[in-house]
């Protein structure tokens, strides 16, 4: 119901929204909780495990029962708290984990069973028979017990994450908050000031209180308005710090667009990282509620919530209100109902010394002990210390059992709070996050005075520490009440009393959970699940914590609190991984025959993030093993066009280069001469191979190291920790640049014709030799020719900066294609290097050393190298190791797979008979006949010896013959030709 | 977390790769035994309380470091350029 004059509302702007399909009118600057009590609405869901009527509890973030779930299709969200969700015009609202309807929710049946289904019930009943477990019970009892749903389809919501960095930062807009901004901000410090609510202010916009002569909410605007014109003041409305991590960093969930009908081009939800010099903490508390029997009815609800729907947005919750608390400050909900109009039935105070009445009956030492009302409270039952029980009449039970300091983000760095006997609550250690202090309600200051107190002296105080100078300001008057309150936690009476309302934990289940001996607080919150529902029992904690303690005879200090963690709200998976779908979590390689390659119709292979061709269909070509077989003919026939732009280039310079090169590689490179090539390959320290490659000398300080596309990174990380941590003072330096220049291999007998028409200079067996390079020109642009080979062929690779390869693709394949040949993709190379018996990481995967791959003579013994010392050790070499051969196929099978295993001839196809597996295989059409690579026990010396290939995966047995890897052209003719 | 790099101030620890020990920058002579090779290459304390690690500003200048820290508080406690480290421990040159 809505009451007159009340409320920072606007009541000129109504706005149009809909629950479960009704529509409703409410005001802007309401929220969806807000709303629907203005329209006394009050059941609006169904707990977790027995389904029972809820109702709304509480006016923020801590909300624990009612859930809602907001939009449809894809951009439906499941559990949005109502009391979080602010109203727009066309906002569709629907009821969760209830069918048919709200009303009628057929597994409400569950709430009569529910003397069997308190805590560990599932564990002991559904233990047996064990396979029914996964595909019976839980999935029945996951759709029963639960919260909302997802939709299951695509989320096209865009999200953003951000970064921010201040000196300093203040959670929470409240009194506290906005002292310490306001100090902080005027003394010209970066400031960042966060708070969760949409509107700043904190319970200053809840309350009537006064602060300096003022109404509360007009003081706290007034300071928004100042801190808002301030250049070095950032505000984030509507932004929860989640949590608080190392040096200062903070993570940030600020909801962007949720509130908004229109969207226009912002995200849904920003995450934020900040990053601060100092940090104060004025995040307030949170209030906990009593456990009476049947406490959990729609109505019943916290005192502060009441007074924040009736002073922030003028509704009142109910027409006849009572309030239970066993606190003074409870009081007040009574005060601000009365002097609003609104009939306040009774106070009941716990205690005996209750403050007297102020237009309404207190009826002192007495405690609700239970409620009637199946779909919302109806009446209210109360005992007496003489033991009678009396009834009111209500519609509506305002309740405090006192108040929980906010300590949450100071716990994040494995903190535990204190327990503060004056305030029957946990308190912040000072320093527990380091840079961070806490001020006011969330450090057990409760008045308004303190709160404001404490938030200037710690402005004050960051600022010192940043090296800033701030003035001590004038803190307005307010009030500086005592908190007074005597514990009461539970309600002894028949039938269930709640205290973790969203995952529906009862007192029994505590007590349960103590009984069965799971006696830690950690083991009693995972028996029960207390605590683990998404609001993480930011009200239920302490009030479960005193019932263990109760139960287990001990203190409820000495029980101590669970782990807080982050994040202190839900925060959701695609906020905290903003920008990494798609193309944003793997990001695309092209290279510049990229769209000449897709437009010759080639399917595109990934390697790494690179894109590459994997064949070039021709006309009339039906499968990859068509054009494959055309390509790999026509390189060893004519002449092929591969682009290898994707290997790692490293550019080498320096007049120790030469002495750096022969620390990296195995092998010698100073004795190379300028306009050479030379194979080599790189150990790690611990003996295995890291990598093979090709550097070429192009003059005396200048070498250009090619590696493979696999380990490029890999690699310019190695070759910088070696000269920067092992031999800083070589006059080295060197720079990766594989992406400035564009390489292609232009292999086959017609190779050097084709090259001839390109290249403005005349090549022959001279000027380049195989190994030999030198620079070029092509159509007026200064290029590199290499005379390596990576096919066997008689072949080169060239290579131009990067902004010329398209045109060069394109003028190469053309030149190529008059000579009867053409380009060749990625299956074509595998078949051309296996051939030859070339390497590539599936072969060199990390776990092979030079001598397995049949270069152990490479590692020089002339000179000291990286892993030469450890390739020495026992067991990296000799006969008992797999070594690299070839095989072919014998028998009738001829099918070879890469991962299949080799086993002797006769021996089961077992794990303890393996004697190794291939790494690669194909089709040759050169040689007519399948071919794999393979690392075989000392299969050096076995060549010629016939075993058996099993792949236990595609069921696949092939009898192969051993041989040498080199299957094709052994003596290298071609390449020299 | 976040590290100081020497060369390019306070950065966010996504910059940088971490590999481990900094007594990778210790490597010993060829000649200098198993056990002292061993120890190099694979043996490793791992206290509760200050490490020093050697990390990359990969996504960022390049340069390698020796970052001490406390494993227990995640508190960074100084950073040294791992050439400057080398430096001192006679290395230079390898």
């Amino acid at each position: 119901m809505r009451v007159a004059d009340k409320g920072l509302v606007d009541r000129s702007k109504p706005v149009r929204f809909s629950f479960d399909g009704h529509s409703f009118e409410g005001l802007a600057g309401d929220t969806l909780a807000s709303a629907l009590l203005a329209h006394d609405v009050r059941f609006v869901a169904r707990s977790f495990k027995y389904h029972r009527p809820r109702g709304i509890m509480g006016a923020g973030s801590e909300e624990a029962s009612a859930l809602v779930t907001v939009g449809s299709g894809g951009a439906q969200e499941p559990n949005i708290r109502a009391t979080v969700q602010e109203i727009y015009d066309g906002l569709e609202a629907r009821s969760q984990n209830c069918w048919p309807s709200l009303n009628y929710d057929v597994l409400s049946f569950n709430d009569l069973f529910a003397p069997f289904l308190g805590a560990g019930f599932y564990y002991k009943t559904f233990m047996w028979p064990k396979a029914f477990w996964e595909r019976v019970y839980e999935p029945i009892i996951r759709r029963s017990a639960g919260i909302g749903a997802l939709s299951g389809t695509h989320n096209a919501d865009q999200y953003e994450k951000a970064f921010a960095f201040c000196d300093v930062l203040v959670i929470g807009a409240g009194p506290a908050g906005l002292m310490a901004a306001l100090t902080a901000g005027r003394a010209g410090a970066d400031v960042i000031l966060c708070d969760e609510d949409s509107v700043l202010g904190g319970r200053l916009n809840g309350e009537t209180l006064e602060v300096g002569e003022m109404a509360g909410a007009d003081w706290a605007a007034g300071a928004v308005a100042e801190l808002g014109a301030m250049k070095n003041v950032r505000l984030l409305p509507r932004t929860a710090v989640t949590g608080a991590y190392d040096q200062g960093t903070y993570g940030a969930l600020e909801r962007v667009s949720h509130h908004a009908a229109a969207r226009e081009g912002r995200p849904l939800e920003c995450f934020w990282r900040i990053v601060a010099k100092r940090a104060i903490l004025a995040a307030g508390a949170i209030e906990r509620p009593i456990a009476f029997t049947n406490n959990d009815r729609p109505g019943i609800m916290m005192a502060g919530a009441v007074r924040t729907y009736l002073n922030r947005y003028g509704v009142a919750p109910g027409q006849r209100i009572t309030v239970f608390a066993n606190n003074d400050d409870a009081h007040r909900t009574a005060r601000d109902l009365v002097a609003a109009g609104v009939h306040v039935a009774a106070v009941i105070d716990s205690r005996e010394a209750a403050p007297q009445g102020d237009g309404y009956e207190v009826i002192s030492n007495a405690q609700v002990c239970g409620t009637e009302g199946r779909k919302g409270v109806e009446a209210v039952s109360y005992c007496r210390a003489n033991g009678t029980v009396d009834k009111i009449q209500s519609d509506c039970l305002a309740m405090s059992g006192g108040w929980n300091p906010t300590v949450h983000l100071t716990c994040h760095m494995n903190g535990r709070p204190n327990w503060h006997g004056g305030i029957h609550s946990f308190v912040p250690v000072p320093g527990a996050i380091p840079g961070l202090e806490a001020v006011g309600a969330c450090n057990g200051a409760f008045s308004t005075h303190r709160a404001l107190v404490e938030g200037a002296e710690a402005a004050l105080r960051a600022l010192g520490e940043v090296g800033l100078q701030g003035q001590k300001p004038l803190v307005p008057q307010a009030e500086d009440a005592r908190y007074r309150i005597a514990p009461l936690w539970t309600v002894e009476g028949k039938g269930r009393a709640w205290l973790d309302f969203q995952n529906d934990v009862t007192v029994k289940d505590v007590r349960g959970a103590a009984q069965e001996n799971f006696r830690s607080v950690e083991h009693m919150k995972r028996y029960t699940t207390q605590g683990m529902a998404p609001d993480q029992g930011k009200s239920s904690n302490v009030a479960a914590l005193a019932v263990l303690a109760d139960a287990t005879g001990r203190g409820i200090e000495e029980t101590g609190t669970t782990t807080f963690r982050p994040p202190f709200v839900p925060v959701a998976i695609a906020a905290l991984g903003a920008g990494a779908q798609g193309k944003g979590f793997a990001p695309e390689r092209h290279t510049t025959s990229h769209a000449e390659s897709l437009r010759r119709g080639a399917p595109m292979i990934e390697a790494g993030l690179w894109y590459r061709p994997s064949y070039f269909p021709a006309l009339g070509e039906r499968t990859w093993r068509q054009s494959c077989d055309r390509e790999v003919n026509m390189v060893r026939n004519a002449v092929g066009v591969c682009d290898v732009s994707t290997l790692g280039k490293i550019d080498i310079q320096g007049s120790d280069a030469a002495a750096f090169l022969d620390f990296v590689y195995a092998n010698t490179l100073s004795t190379l001469k300028p306009g050479k090539v030379r194979y080599g390959i790189m150990l790690r320290e611990d003996g295995h191979v890291l990598d093979d490659g090709t550097t070429a000398r192009l003059g005396e300080d200048h070498f250009v190291m090619t590696t493979t596309t696999a380990a490029a990174g890999q690699v310019m990380r190695h070759l910088e920790y070696v000269h920067q941590c092992l031999c800083p003072d070589l006059d080295v330096a060197m720079i990766s640049v594989t992406e400035q220049w564009a390489q292609f291999a232009v292999a086959g007998p017609k190779a050097r014709d084709l090259l001839n028409g390109v290249v403005q200079e005349s090549i022959d067996a001279e000027s380049y030799p195989f190994m030999g390079c030198g620079a070029v020109t092509v159509a007026g642009v200064e290029g590199r020719l290499f005379r390596i080979s990576f096919s066997g062929e008689h072949a080169y690779e060239i290579a131009v900066p990067a902004r010329y390869g398209e045109s060069l693709f394109k003028l190469l394949v053309g030149k190529a294609e008059a000579l009867g040949g053409g380009a060749y993709g990625m299956e074509a190379l595998n078949v051309l290097r296996i051939e030859k018996g070339f390497i590539t990481h599936a072969e060199i995967h990390g776990r092979v050393t030079a001598e397995d791959i049949g270069m152990g003579r490479m590692v020089s013994a002339k000179k000291d190298c990286i892993g030469k010392t450890m390739s020495e050790r026992p067991g990296l070499s000799g006969p008992e190791r797999a070594q690299l051969v070839g095989l072919q196929p014998v028998g009738v099978v001829k099918q070879m797979t890469a991962g299949a295993h080799v086993f002797p001839l006769g021996a089961a196809p077992v794990r303890a008979n393996a004697q190794g597996y291939i790494t690669s295989a194909c089709f040759s059409p050169t040689l007519g006949s399948t071919l794999a690579l393979a690392f075989l026990e000392n299969g050096r010396a076995r060549h010629g010896e016939e075993i058996v290939m099993v792949d236990h995966l595609r069921g696949v047995t092939t009898r192969c013959k051993v041989c040498d890897p080199v299957f094709f052209d052994p003596q290298g003719g071609r390449v020299r030709g | 977390m976040r590290i100081k790099c020497p060369l390019c101030g306070e950065r966010d620890r996504r910059e940088f790769y971490y590999v481990g020990d900094a007594v990778l920058i210790e490597r010993p002579d060829a000649e200098a035994g198993d056990q002292v090779w061993d120890d190099y290459l694979h043996n490793r304390d791992n206290p509760a309380g200050i490490t020093r690690d050697l990390w990359q500003h990969e996504g960022g200048c390049g340069a390698w470091i020796v970052v001490s820290r406390n494993t227990v508080t995640h508190e960074t406690l100084g950073v040294e350029l791992a050439e400057a480290r080398a430096r001192k421990i006679g290395r230079g040159a390898s």
